[in-house]
């Protein structure tokens, strides 16, 4: 691809996510109001669609407040750590044929990577508030992602084996006869649960639980920096959604439409069944966290692998 | 991508050098994962892309997030400082300066005489499939050994936990 034209794709997706984020949270905060029998932010623009830019303007205007015992350096660092790493990982996501800002050939890998870097944002926001609410959060936050990441990529091993490739667009490309999701049902439940707990998200929250923590790892923060860590959330949800779509869902494949309307579509029902499931789950406790990754998720994660391997190597 | 290269290396030598002199145990911390951020990148400019993607999740990733966590727990704060600050005198450096400059000299000897650039000419880009095959082909007794070591240390911790599990069930009775 030609330098220009990489250049307009960057741009593209940066506005693109970036608007998707917009638009989500008020799809969230409506999509909430619906389930919950009330109303929600109704009364900025039609139906409330431009609450979201309202809400910009008031967060910019707020003052950038930094605790005077906080370790100003790192928490500076963090809520940029966490918006950038996410926003990093959309240059693997391809969506369509040849719409990849890098086509590498572990695009997997790198997402696993990035992802598991996501890890030092959250931990180090709440160590450098200095705050012992934010340490708690960060200190759960840093665990429940360490592992869930585990067995996230041992999932994504069997997308990995059946498609004979770490490049995301020949894990699509491998999806032309049946979409991952029959073949790799437990892997897609397992890959579900753990990108729910990697964007901590209800029920999996436990790093910010309101009721408990105060807001969790980000309990200090104000202004833009409070506002990094939330447009970074509803990012972390679209990342998540367009990789489901990649590795399960056949990412922009399907008849009629064009490769990007189908890309978008999918990925806009997972990022919706995401909020659905916020609001009907309750939070569990911690404990209970921990036991259904290493207890369930994990072995079920590791059959699944064996499984897909024999089979395969039985059709070979 | 030679350029990419020695900005990655620069970046890896300037880090490691601030993870050494760093007083607080996080800002080190922070250091180390960036500069192995930075040797992931150089494993990327010289064709071995498998290689900078398990540095980062593997080093920066995983065991490095452990490092932060043990960090956080600890709580070290201004007290830790001080006392860092007590051992990085002056004299601390003589032995580690002196064994550096050992190794600085081996490197000047290789660089001057010229037995690197044997190894030398394009780099060729090693992909997943390549490094799979080399891994359970000539290298399959190696891979073998070390997946016995790491089963080995899972079983311990497992024993190791496990214990600790049963006598606080015992303090319970």
């Amino acid at each position: 691809m030609s330098p220009a034209g990489t250049i307009v794709l960057i741009l593209g997706t940066l506005i693109g996510v970036l608007s998707a984020a917009a638009l989500l949270i008020w799809v969230e905060r409506r999509g909430l109001a619906l389930l919950q029998d009330r109303l929600g932010p109704n009364r900025v623009g039609p139906l409330g669609l431009v609450q979201p830019l309202a809400d910009m303007v008031k967060i910019m205007l707020k003052e950038d407040w930094i605790p005077p015992q906080a370790d100003r350096a790192v928490f500076v660092l963090a809520p940029m750590l966490v918006l950038g790493g996410t926003l990093a990982t959309f240059a693997v996501v391809a969506a369509g044929p040849g719409l990849a800002i890098a086509d590498l050939n572990v695009g997997l890998l790198a997402f696993l990577a990035l992802s598991s870097l996501g890890v030092y944002g959250v931990a180090l926001a709440g160590w450098s508030s200095n705050n012992k609410y934010s340490l708690l959060g960060s200190l759960r936050a840093a665990s429940q992602m360490v592992s869930y990441e585990v067995f996230m990529g041992l999932a994504l091993g069997g997308v990995v084996l059946m498609a004979g490739s770490f490049n995301l667009t020949e894990i699509v490309e491998a999806q032309r006869w049946v979409w991952f999701c029959v073949p790799q049902a437990a892997g897609l439940a397992i890959f579900l649960v753990a990108a729910l707990a990697e964007t901590r998200r209800l029920p999996f929250d436990l790093p910010e639980a309101e009721n408990e923590l105060v807001a969790g790892y980000h309990s200090e923060y104000s202004g833009m920096k409070f506002a990094m860590f939330f447009v970074g959330e509803y990012v972390g949800i679209t990342l998540i959604a367009a990789l489901v779509t990649t590795f399960y869902l056949g990412g922009w494949l399907g008849p009629w439409l064009p490769p990007v309307a189908w890309f978008v579509a999918k990925t806009a029902v997972v990022v919706c069944g995401f909020i659905v499931l916020r609001a009907a789950l309750p939070r569990p406790r911690f404990d209970q966290v921990t036991a259904l990754g290493w207890r369930v998720c994990l072995p079920l994660a590791i059959v699944n692998l064996l499984v897909t391997g024999g089979v395969l190597l039985a059709l070979e | 991508m030679q350029g990419l290269f020695y900005v990655s290396a620069a970046v890896a030598v300037l880090a490691t050098a601030l993870v050494v002199t760093r007083r607080n145990a996080a800002h080190a911390l922070l250091y180390l994962v960036l500069s192995l951020a930075a040797v992931a990148g150089m494993f990327y400019a010289l064709g071995a892309p498998l290689a900078a993607a398990l540095e980062v999740i593997v080093y920066a990733g995983a065991i490095m997030v452990l490092f932060v966590f043990a960090v956080m727990v600890l709580a070290l704060g201004r007290e830790g400082e001080r006392q860092e600050s007590q051992w990085l005198r002056p004299r601390m450096w003589l032995g580690p300066a002196a064994l550096a400059a050992v190794l600085l000299g081996e490197l000047i000897y290789v660089l001057a005489s010229g037995a690197a650039a044997v190894a030398g000419g394009t780099p060729v880009v090693v992909g997943p499939q390549e490094v799979g095959a080399a891994l359970f082909g000539p290298y399959a007794l190696g891979a073998e050994l070390s997946s016995m070591l790491l089963l080995a240390g899972m079983v311990a911790a497992y024993h190791l936990a496990r214990r600790k599990q049963m006598d606080e069930k015992e303090g319970e009775r």
